[in-house]
């Protein structure tokens, strides 16, 4: 055999069967197999014990019996339409930015639209849940579709996208849920009113939107050559990040309002989100210093040497490149605030685990259901955070085409 | 007829008893040279003695703290402004390429014309891509560096120093990062490139190179020039022992 002829009769080895994989990779040797067996016995005893408490035993009428509350607290029943409305809006971008964004955004698209549809028909005797409602959810659900053939179009763009995504949570927060003094249409609902789900959102998705560019020009102001610069960035990142969250969340709420001038006073929630924003803030900008140090000093060098100015040399060479690096720390910076909204709680405002809280006092037969109201809780926290830490994955991998 | 013009030529750089101190370490001791248009000078020398930092010192990547370098009629000072026009005018290739990862070999080129000289982008790209083909890979447009070797990568470079129109060229040993065999393909376009008429000031041990294209070498040691003059005469009769033994250590193998 010629040495071509023999380079050619070589394959590469077949992938294993499933039942040699499983000889290969739970049964190779007597340890191993003792390893398969105790687990096997005790998934089997774990799952099915937690199957038969949660299908018999466990009584979940806490959270089917006022679901309402768990999505929008006491928002007033008969304004529903505006966290509706504000649904409706969501719903539709989700959609476009699952046609835009694809493989990033699709999971969580076609999660969100399961769930909704799931809700449209689930078996409920409440209240809440009118025909009506259900329909709504129903429309939302198949909304998702209709902003996913949107975003496919060709004038839809990740930018475009993004500005209205903007657009719509300005509405949303400062216009539609709010509203207006002395109007018919939109009376204002107080933000007192406002909880549950539609509260957990607001504090997560602002705390987000707003600590990231924070956060970014602290750690940039930390390697700045002006010194006033410098120092504050320093000064303001080490004092923040020495204090827990629960400190900030009360000095925000509490001192802050002591100091203020009473008609000055700034919305109890709008002090809390201030509070999350500036915590956030000094970790996200621990994350990037952490990128910015791993950009060797000849690419800065390279764009002086071309001309580029100052600020040009950070947006275009710098920043991208720092950020990427960064990418996986900073989605676990926004999960952990994501999960940290719940401290509100200490504050007096009613998010998801406020309502949750709420619930079981409110009802003398709830009192030990503890154990499925927080599952519950539990459970939405874990979606979104692990659709956050998906996409953050997949960014990821996606961003490593240029790597050197 | 080279050489004739070269008389003609005016000065375009010229430095004055220029001084470095890398905190008290005195990298440059009083360097002096007067460059003229269209001229390539080889500056080479052993590590440490302050060749790298004397062409940093041009284009402002390294402050001098004495003495005088004008470049193009600008003289580098603290003024900001002056440091942009000579930045403008000098194109500079680093030993490690330093390109820009995170964008293709397109993007890399057009960047600076674009923002720095306010081109459209249309022009950019088209003039980018005459670079490419002046240096051999209009194909990679598309590209990412991390897909290219490191030939590729230092010729990219070269067009993305070109791109901005330059009239001086640095080079801070643009092959020493490089494998064997790729050396060949990036002194051919520098050749080329010094046939074209470009000032050029090249740090390099390529004595193939500078035989080619050189007009004057500048042997430095110590932060200091230890002797220069043409190619000729280095090679065949240089003056002084220190760089007879640097030569000898170089080309021996």
């Amino acid at each position: 055999m010629t040495m071509t002829e023999q380079a050619k009769s070589i394959q590469p080895p077949l992938p294993l069967g499933p039942i040699a994989w499983v000889r290969k990779n739970l049964f190779s040797d007597w340890f191993n197999a003792i390893l398969t067996l105790v687990s096997i016995i005790f998934l089997y005893f774990a799952v099915t014990a937690f199957a038969r408490w949660a299908l018999f035993s466990a009584d979940w009428r806490p959270v089917t019996g006022t679901p309402m509350l768990f999505l929008v607290g006491q928002y007033p029943r008969e304004q529903l339409w505006r966290p509706g409305l504000s649904l409706l809006f969501s719903t539709f971008l989700i959609g476009v930015s699952w046609g835009v964004w694809e493989r990033y955004v699709k999971a969580f698209a076609i999660f969100i639209a399961i769930t909704l549809g799931i809700f449209a028909i689930l078996p409920l005797k409440t209240a809440d849940l009118t025909p009506a409602v259900r329909a709504f959810f129903l429309f939302n659900s198949l909304l998702i579709y209709a902003g996913y053939r949107v975003g496919h179009t060709r004038w839809m763009s990740g930018m475009k996208t993004s500005l209205l995504w903007l657009f719509v949570s300005i509405v949303i927060t400062l216009v539609l849920l709010p509203g207006y003094e002395n109007s018919k249409i939109m009376p204002s609902v107080a933000t007192t009113a406002w909880g549950g789900l539609l509260m957990t959102l607001l504090l997560a998705v602002g705390g987000i939107v707003l600590s990231f560019p924070i956060g970014v020009l602290l750690a940039l102001g930390r390697r700045s050559s002006l010194p006033v610069v410098k120092i504050f960035s320093v000064f303001f990142i080490e004092t923040i990040r020495g204090v827990p969250l629960v400190t900030i969340l009360f000095m925000f709420s509490v001192i802050l309002a002591l100091f203020l001038p009473a008609e000055s006073r700034i919305d109890r929630i709008l002090r809390a989100l201030m509070g999350m924003v500036i915590f956030s803030a000094a970790y996200t900008a621990e994350n990037v210093r952490g990128g910015l140090q791993a950009i060797p000093e000849g690419q800065e060098e390279a764009a002086r040497a071309l001309g580029l100015s100052g600020f040009q040399i950070t947006w275009f060479i710098v920043l991208p490149q720092a950020l990427r690096l960064v990418i996986p720390n900073i989605v676990g910076q926004f999960i952990a605030l994501f999960k940290d909204t719940t401290l509100v709680v200490i504050v007096g405002i009613n998010d998801l685990l406020g309502i949750g809280n709420a619930v079981l006092n409110l009802n003398p037969e709830f009192v030990r259901l503890q154990m499925e109201v927080y599952l519950f809780i539990a459970v939405i926290f874990w979606i979104f955070s692990y659709f956050l830490s998906y996409a953050s994955l997949k960014l990821e991998k996606a961003l490593g085409v240029g790597e050197r | 007829m080279r050489e004739e013009s070269k008389e003609r030529g005016t000065t375009i750089i010229s430095c004055k008893d220029v001084h470095k101190w890398f905190g008290g370490f005195h990298a440059l001791k009083g360097v002096s040279m007067d460059v003229k248009k269209g001229e390539v000078i080889v500056i080479f020398g052993p590590s440490g003695s302050g060749k790298s930092t004397f062409i940093r010192t041009i284009n402002r990547l390294e402050e001098h703290q004495r003495g005088q370098i004008i470049v193009d009629n600008v003289e580098l000072s603290h003024d900001v402004r002056n440091v942009e026009k000579v930045r403008m005018e000098t194109g500079m290739v680093f030993q490690q390429f330093n390109l820009f990862p995170h964008l293709t070999v397109m993007q890399n080129i057009t960047l600076a014309p674009i923002w720095v000289r306010k081109w459209p982008k249309d022009k950019a790209e088209q003039e980018g891509l005459k670079l490419l083909e002046r240096v051999g890979i209009p194909e990679q447009a598309d590209k990412f560096p991390g897909q290219l070797s490191g030939g590729q990568q230092q010729r990219v470079a070269i067009a993305r120093a070109l791109a901005m129109q330059p009239k001086i060229m640095l080079f801070d040993e643009p092959t020493s990062a490089l494998d064997p065999e790729m050396i060949k393909e990036v002194l051919d376009a520098m050749i080329l490139l010094a046939k074209s008429g470009m000032t050029m000031l090249v740090v390099t041990h390529e004595m193939g190179f500078a035989r080619a294209v050189a007009d004057r070498m500048y042997f430095f040691d110590q932060g200091q020039i230890v002797e220069s003059g043409t190619p000729d005469e280095i090679f065949k009769s240089p003056r002084e022992e220190r760089t007879k033994l640097f030569l000898s250590q170089i080309l021996s193998h």
